[in-house]
């Protein structure tokens, strides 16, 4: 009896917020890592900027969690909903609900494996391209040089790990002076990084001939870094180093002359998936299926100290 | 001293044996050089990176030799460790943070021993929950960031060195020589057998039961924090969500491959290091062969399961029966005429 009450309580607060600002709800799958905190602080800090009134709703990792937010967002009649699923399958029956609720769905950061007329769009990084802008960096910077290149993979068989090591070779397929020597999965970790890199020095002639080193993420070039160090190298000059997410330490890094380069796998999803929103509202205007956030390269040369002063409250 | 050796003599041989393979694939992996006034070379990593698990394998072993087992121990490594790199970061100095963590394995240690001793909850589940919901107290710490700091004195417990050799190698090698010393040379390694092989009697015996079981997940807990301190100082930083991951199991394997019961009783602390030896040795090996990633976990599996069945009490009765057998059927003459001459 009660919940009937709150729950028409909560669609009459809601009806009566829609004239005055739109509402979207937002299923974030949780803060498992400090890149899914800063997208939470970002996606805020969007509704804010446009008067959105969101409600947010941590499934801390369980998608029944995230499945009875969205019914509950439907309950309480939102305009639109967020959601960044946490697993690709199983999404059908809550999907179709928002559906004949007439309610769009934007899907951000991951993909869902039903079929694509149950959300709106999807926002997303291309996983391949981050790889390819490294590898292109890489390519350009080293130029005819001799390059034995090392790579730190992500976690075996995830996809951000087949897909970066991907477009990493796509871009310099073709390029013979450039060749990657060893691979080994760091699995995304400032130790798992560490560790390995330490033994690519060793396998390496104590670091010598390794050129340049393509990490997976930032935080497995971090710990690669200590370990070139602690080798008696000069990490960003005796090895070049390049990774992915620009990550707020990384520019710290890059400060330091450390590191080379980053390609950012942006937090700020919510950005242009509220811009599709409002485009569809306004008139109708279907967005694209999948819309690529820009996975935009960032060296020494980019005040890298700023960046970190502007990234390091966003909750990474 | 020759009983010790002979106690320790099978994992001595399966780390000769690995060793051996190991330098089949890459035949620098016993070079050991001295540069920057350092030693350098795959063995010094070796028992550099071994560190974590074999500090932990000696807590672990005391454990186990009670008839427990203790889960919680990467996850109290992530809470030792985010309440150092806290310490450190909000400019407590490096002795309070040291302190601090320490203090924070032993409070793990004391919860997982009430739970165990005086609530009676079996220390597979006494211990999974700690396990479980310790990481989410390690994020409550970090704020769910890895928290980085840059204070070389922290530092050095992960990447310093002491007359050449890295830290943390001295620091497991000395605790091991301690404890064991600790055991051996008092009654406790006598007493804490006694309670693995049957609680009840040895209560009767008189020895205070429920006060060294507290005792002994407290010096697990302890172990743990000296891990997490190294695993933290080494990426000067602590990542609550992947720092000892897992390696509660690594732990459990070191004492399984020292050749140490889960059901408790007599166990020797060097053999569990020796075992944590093995595990780093096959790690570092893979790495350094350079084999494709995906078959890392398979080599490391093939290889634990080949160590272990080598090792297996049954197997060595079947191989020995199986021996003597093909012995009798190559000399079967002597035997039938025997037989033959009572005959009459």
């Amino acid at each position: 009896m009660i919940r009937t009450l709150l729950v028409t309580a909560a669609i009459s607060i809601a009806a009566t917020g829609v004239s005055a600002a739109q509402t979207i709800g937002f299923s974030q799958i949780g803060s498992e890592s400090g890149w899914r905190a800063a997208e939470t602080t970002l996606t805020r800090k969007e509704a804010e900027k446009r008067g959105i009134d969101l409600k947010f709703s941590d499934a801390q990792q369980r998608q029944e969690n995230q499945i009875s937010a969205i019914r509950s967002f439907i309950a309480q009649g939102v305009d639109a909903i967020l959601l960044a699923p946490v697993v690709a399958t199983g999404w059908d029956s809550v999907l179709e609900e928002a559906k004949e609720a007439e309610i769009p769905v934007v899907l951000l950061d991951r993909q869902v494996d039903s079929s694509d007329d149950l959300y709106l769009t999807a926002v997303g990084s291309d996983l391949v391209h981050e790889g390819e802008v490294a590898g292109q960096w890489l390519a350009e910077n080293v130029g005819d040089q001799e390059c034995r290149i090392v790579e730190l993979q992500g976690t075996t068989g995830s996809s951000p790990a087949i897909d970066r090591a991907k477009g990493f070779r796509n871009a310099i397929e073709g390029k013979d002076n450039l060749e990657i020597v060893r691979s080994q999965t760091g699995d995304f970790t400032r130790t798992g990084g560490k560790e390995v890199m330490e033994s690519f020095l060793q396998a390496e002639n104590g670091g010598q001939d390794i050129c340049a080193l393509y990490a997976h993420n930032d935080d497995m070039a971090i710990g690669a870094i200590q370990a070139i160090k602690e080798a008696g190298l000069n990490p960003g000059e005796d090895i070049k180093i390049v990774s992915i997410d620009a990550v707020p330490d990384i520019f710290q890094a890059m400060a330091a002359g450390d590191a080379n380069a980053t390609v950012e796998l942006t937090p700020n999803m919510a950005g242009p998936a509220f811009d599709a929103l409002e485009a569809y509202m306004a008139d109708g205007t279907m967005p694209e299926k999948f819309i690529q956030t820009e996975s935009k390269l960032y060296t020494q040369s980019d005040d890298p100290q700023a960046e970190y002063e502007a990234r390091k409250d966003l909750g990474y | 001293m020759s009983r010790f050796l002979a106690r320790i003599a099978p994992q001595l041989v399966t780390l000769a044996a690995i060793v051996v393979l190991v330098t089949l694939f890459f035949p620098d992996f016993i070079q050991i050089s001295f540069e920057r006034g350092r030693f350098v070379g795959p063995i010094i990593d070796v028992l550099k990176r071994g560190a974590p698990v074999a500090l932990l394998a000696i807590g672990m072993t005391l454990v186990i030799a009670t008839r427990g087992i203790d889960l919680s121990v990467g996850t109290v490594m992530a809470i030792t460790g985010a309440v150092g790199a806290w310490a450190i970061a909000s400019g407590y100095g490096v002795v309070p943070a040291l302190l601090l963590a320490m203090v924070a394995g032993l409070a793990c240690g004391l919860w997982n021993g009430i739970l165990v001793a005086i609530i009676g909850i079996q220390p597979i589940v006494a211990t999974l929950i700690l396990m479980t919901s310790g990481r989410g107290v390690a994020q409550l710490i970090t704020e769910g960031r890895i928290l980085t700091f840059n204070d070389p004195a922290f530092a050095f417990f992960g990447s310093g060195t002491l007359l050449g050799i890295p830290f943390p190698a001295v620091l497991w090698l000395l605790l091991a020589v301690a404890v064991t010393l600790l055991m051996r040379r008092t009654a406790l390694g006598m007493l804490v057998e006694a309670i693995g092989i049957n609680r009840a009697a040895s209560a009767l015996a008189g020895v205070n039961a429920r006060v060294l079981l507290i005792a002994v997940y407290m010096a697990s807990g302890l172990c743990a924090a000296f891990a997490g301190i190294v695993a933290t100082a080494d990426i000067r930083g602590a990542d609550a969500n992947n720092a000892g991951l897992w390696l509660e199991l690594d732990a459990i394997l070191a004492v399984v491959i020292g050749g140490n019961s889960l059901l408790g009783g007599r166990f020797s602390i060097a053999a569990s290091v020796l075992g944590a030896l093995i595990i780093q040795t096959i790690d570092t090996g893979i790495l350094l062969a350079g084999f494709p990633s995906e078959y890392n976990l398979v080599i490391k599996a093939g290889l634990v399961l080949l160590i272990l069945l080598l090792q297996s009490p049954n197997l060595a009765h079947t191989w020995r029966f199986l021996r003597d057998e093909a012995m009798r059927r190559r000399e079967p003459e002597p035997e039938l005429h025997t037989r033959k001459e009572i005959e009459p």
